[in-house]
């Protein structure tokens, strides 16, 4: 082994690593410096800086970019917690981009607009960690050889209905105990089916999970939503429109990061989940008409 | 013997797989009620300090522990866990120091002393006279050290690891290798 690729498999191992270090969790989508000293305030255990919630990216249509590098250090400057930022899928330079500019974690995210409709980015030739969207297991998978360190569940962003994460997290799980059921000769060919490499296949079989760690994310907009993530099995959450889009942003973020925590006391639960004021309004996905899930597969 | 493992946020699952390696019983704190079971030991995990720190607080967690370790219960901290047991803490952003949340280790502790996750690293080198694997991840270290505290381990001159009394913290992620050594020193403390 060359020296070199023994720092890229110490690289992805930290990078996996990092992602550890966020379990039990809230990461928390912010616009602006005023609002990640809010999200850092109230417990979050990491922001994502964008421009614009998901919610207000579906109301104003048109394509949805990286964000101005501007705004992405004056939330560095504006907390100690770990910032990521999300890069349109495909586009290798807005990663450069964000790389240049000493980002904590790129989410290569659905939410903005594709900027390539056939390939992902070559993840591994970044220093820099990455998350990606999965809705099943073969998507996880496919994104983990790829390079990412992270994954979490697609959902439907900015809708604040949680059926397609709950769908996604239940997908991707059934698909671990039916890898974990399987004679070692059936492997090869669940690696065709997912068209992933065997090792990978061979570590979900052996280790009844992914090699990497695994969010809830999209349409959670409750205390309730976020326990009920960790009770399916996710090992964090990412909340985006459903705190900076309800009626009292602080109280509601403390409370999703209460109930992050104690997911399987449901009295802690009820008295966190008391007097939020307004959640986010929502949309269900029977009324949108953009399906960002269906994004980079 | 009973090690509890701090379980608001962060790698504390990790912890309780190496002290399992070693056959200890391992229970979770995630309120304050589960301050008052019965255990021999605390361990305070590596994860988000901020985060931490609030929940202890918030949920009352932060005086019954402090309790307990100033009469004497063997406490590991890791990272984030150093951070939540220095008497002093420097948030590398200017000014004051502040007190972590249990602020039981006379020392001073600087947060993100490495920078973000592109200065994260791992190395190998002396932990109390015995080489084990190091993996700092956005970690601090200790700027300062009372006299009466040992220092276990620099790197790079910085302090990584150090004792005093009962107390052990480390800069870097021992739960995150395979190697049990510095969990072992723990369990002997």
């Amino acid at each position: 082994m060359t020296a070199e690729e023994r720092d890229a498999i110490t690289r992805t191992k930290l990078n996996r690593e990092l992602a550890q270090m966020l379990k039990g969790g809230v990461i928390m989508d912010v616009t602006t410096p005023e609002q990640a000293r809010i999200a850092e305030e109230a417990g979050a255990c990491a922001v994502m800086a964008l421009e614009r919630i998901p919610a207000d990216i579906r109301a104003a249509g048109g394509v949805s970019r990286m964000s101005d590098p501007k705004m992405i250090k004056g939330i560095q400057e504006a907390v100690s917690i770990p910032v990521m930022a999300k890069v349109r899928i495909g586009h290798f330079v807005e990663a450069q981009v964000l790389q240049a500019i000493d980002i904590d974690y790129i989410d290569e995210s659905e939410v903005l607009s594709p900027a390539d409709d056939i390939y992902h980015i070559d993840k591994t030739a970044f220093d820099v960690p990455f998350v990606c969207g999965a809705k099943d297991l073969g998507e996880a998978l496919r994104r983990i050889s790829e390079g990412a360190t992270m994954i979490r569940t697609k959902g439907e962003p900015g809708t604040g209905d949680v059926v397609q994460a709950v769908s996604h997290m239940r997908a991707m799980n059934a698909q671990i105990r039916r890898i974990v059921s399987m004679r070692e000769d059936e492997l090869w060919e669940e690696a065709k089916q997912l068209r992933v490499s065997v090792e990978l296949v061979q570590y979900v079989h052996d280790h009844s999970k992914l090699p990497v760690v695994n969010f809830a994310a999209g349409g959670i907009a409750t205390p309730a939503d976020a326990a009920l993530m960790m009770q399916l099995g996710a090992e964090g959450v990412f909340v985006g429109s459903g705190i900076f889009a309800s009626g009292d942003p602080v109280k509601r973020a403390r409370a999703i990061v209460g109930a992050t925590t104690s997911f399987n006391d449901p009295a802690k639960i009820a008295e966190l989940s008391e007097d939020l004021g307004e959640a986010m309004v929502g949309i269900n996905k029977d009324e949108i008409e953009l399906l960002m899930a269906e994004r980079g597969k | 013997m009973t090690t509890a493992v701090l379980a608001l946020q962060g790698a504390f699952a990790e912890h309780e797989s190496r002290l399992k390696e070693l056959g200890e019983t391992v229970i979770e704190l995630r309120d304050s009620d589960d301050c008052a079971l019965a255990f021999d030991r605390l361990i305070l995990p590596g994860g988000e300090s901020t985060v931490q720190s609030k929940l202890l607080k918030e949920r009352g967690m932060d005086t019954l522990l402090r309790r307990k370790i100033e009469e004497g219960m063997p406490t590991f901290g890791t990272c984030a866990g150093m951070i939540l047991l220095a008497q002093h803490v420097d948030n590398g952003q200017g000014g004051d120091t502040q007190s972590g949340a249990l602020a039981t280790f006379p020392a001073c502790v600087r947060r993100n002393a490495y920078g973000r996750q592109l200065g994260s690293f791992h190395t190998v080198d002396t932990f109390a006279d015995m080489q084990v694997p190091m993996t700092f991840i956005r970690a601090p270290y200790l700027d300062s050290v009372e006299d009466s505290v040992s220092v276990l381990s620099r790197v790079d001159g910085n302090i990584v690891a150090a004792r005093w009394k009962n107390q052990l913290v480390t800069a870097f992620h021992p739960e995150v290798d395979s190697d049990t050594s510095v969990h072992e020193y723990f369990l002997r403390m």
